[in-house]
């Protein structure tokens, strides 16, 4: 194999630079690769390890997870009741087709057949964004329900639009049972005046449950909640600290809806990338890569939709 | 890659190229695991008398969908070993974090559990009311006596 001598000065320094067919570099191929070849394994290795700490990251989730369903498993068989099986199954089904859509986009990319490979790019983010629009759906109504994350979510009474922070909290208008040993010892961090915990008559008598409310929440409830499900705050099945449960639900799901809309705007510029005919059965690594993120986000989901929606 | 058996050969010796068909068999495969994962999340073993059996049916559903991902989605199967071994370190690892955090939990279960159930179900007032006062007495006590509040609650509420 005869070699010629690439025209930079650094490749010329550097025998391995040479080329067996005496052609110039391809236009993507970064001057400090040998080949394509070695230019995408050393890409697709990369996207591996950055994979590698997206596992990581939610792996700490997932482990608090573990830790607190196996404390209080009660919280989450509870908890699960009050998510929409049918629309979380919607969304699995939805992230499942885009990554086939992805995956198949990749195959064309490597059959440099470009057309199709944007037609199945547009309907993976037409997944992003179907996914985004139903979990928008699922928190706004979780939010008009009242379940929001947080200490406790029930300071704002269900159903009020408004929000006024002036509003003395449960505990501030004296309605507060203070009621957990794990509690009581920090309440005088939380604010309360001293000696609130030895003044028995200061003490509401929980008649409302343990959590406590504003009489004002207490009556929006009985008056506005539709009657098809129990309002958590009338169930006397409900765990005490069941907000623990919306707790993690949407710290978990909402770091995936980041990734869902990272994921769909690395998507949007593959499109644009494929439409200016960047990409071609030499050279489709971004599409390769990209893809190997939605993949992932696809992964996440298959194990948060059975955890929260299912049991 | 090139560097390994196969019969779907990229044109440029770069990647692996994956059939359509294939996608769609994992493709078809994930939705059927999908909907048998709802159904079987609707038998509740619990009442059979294997309140985990739940969990363990749905997280190995969900394995086999990742693997099929994994392995197919993201050309794993024809990938080189290396990718392969950076994804199950990570996934090793995170195991083996949950595993351990997990030793500490169950060696607390049954206290924990006592303790939930003893105290934290809504509804019952008269006696939240009754353990809220004797916390209150049992923290005005160690107060005075300088002991550290989490010892009163820990007595408070032993099985």
């Amino acid at each position: 194999v005869s070699h010629a001598t690439h025209p930079s000065s650094a490749a010329a320094l550097d025998p391995a630079h040479a080329h067996g067919s005496g052609h110039d570099h391809p236009p993507f191929l970064a001057h400090h690769f040998e080949s394509p070849k070695q230019q995408f394994e050393a890409g697709k290795l990369g996207m591996w390890l950055f994979l590698a700490t997206e596992v990581l990251l939610f792996g700490g989730l997932f482990c608090g997870y573990s830790v607190w369903r196996g404390n209080h498993p009660e919280l989450f068989k509870y908890g699960s009741q009050f998510l929409n099986t049918t629309l979380g199954a919607i969304n699995t089904a939805v992230l499942i087709t885009s990554s086939l859509t992805m995956a198949w986009a990749v195959t064309l990319a490597q059959q440099n057949k470009q057309r199709g490979m944007l037609i199945c790019l547009v309907l993976t983010l037409g997944g992003a964004a179907g996914f985004l629009v139903i979990k928008y759906f699922e928190y706004t109504h979780k939010f008009h329900e009242g379940y929001f994350p947080g200490l406790k979510f029930y300071d704002v009474p269900p159903h009020s639009h408004t929000f006024d922070p002036a509003a003395p909290l449960a505990w501030q208008s004296g309605t507060l049972a203070p009621l957990s040993a794990s509690t009581a010892p920090s309440l005088a961090d939380l604010g309360l005046p001293p000696g609130v915990n030895t003044d028995a008559p200061t003490i509401a008598p929980a008649a409302i449950g343990p959590e406590g409310l504003a009489p004002e929440a207490l009556r929006a409830i009985e008056h506005s909640h539709d009657a098809h499900q129990p309002h958590p705050l009338q169930d006397p099945a409900r765990p005490a600290n069941a907000h623990q449960f919306f707790n993690i639900y949407f710290m978990m799901t909402g770091l995936h809806g980041v990734h869902v809309l990272v994921g769909g705007i690395v998507i949007l510029w593959l499109i644009v990338r494929g439409a200016r005919g960047h990409f071609s059965s030499e050279y489709f690594t971004p599409v390769d890569l990209g893809g190997l993120y939605w993949h992932v986000v696809d992964l996440i989901w298959i194990f948060l939709f059975p955890l929260f929606y299912l049991i | 890659m090139s560097d390994q058996p196969t019969q779907h050969k990229s044109p440029h010796g770069v990647g692996h190229v994956v059939p359509p068909k294939i996608l769609f068999a994992t493709g078809g495969a994930l939705l059927v695991l999908t909907v048998i994962t709802v159904l079987a999340a609707k038998i509740d073993f619990e009442d059979m008398g294997v309140p985990e059996l739940n969990i363990f049916v749905a997280l190995a559903i969900a394995v086999v969908k990742a693997s099929l991902v994994v392995l197919f989605f993201m050309h794993l199967r024809w990938d080189r070993p290396f990718n392969s071994i950076v994804l199950v370190t990570s996934v090793a690892f995170v195991a083996l974090f949950i595993a351990f955090a997990m030793t500490d939990t169950f060696a607390y279960r049954e206290d924990v559990r006592g303790f939930a159930q003893e105290r934290l179900v809504s509804g019952n007032a008269e006696h939240v009311k009754t353990e809220l006062d004797a916390t209150a007495q049992k923290l005005g006590e160690s107060q005075q006596h300088g002991d550290t509040p989490a010892a009163a609650g820990a007595d408070a509420h032993g099985p």
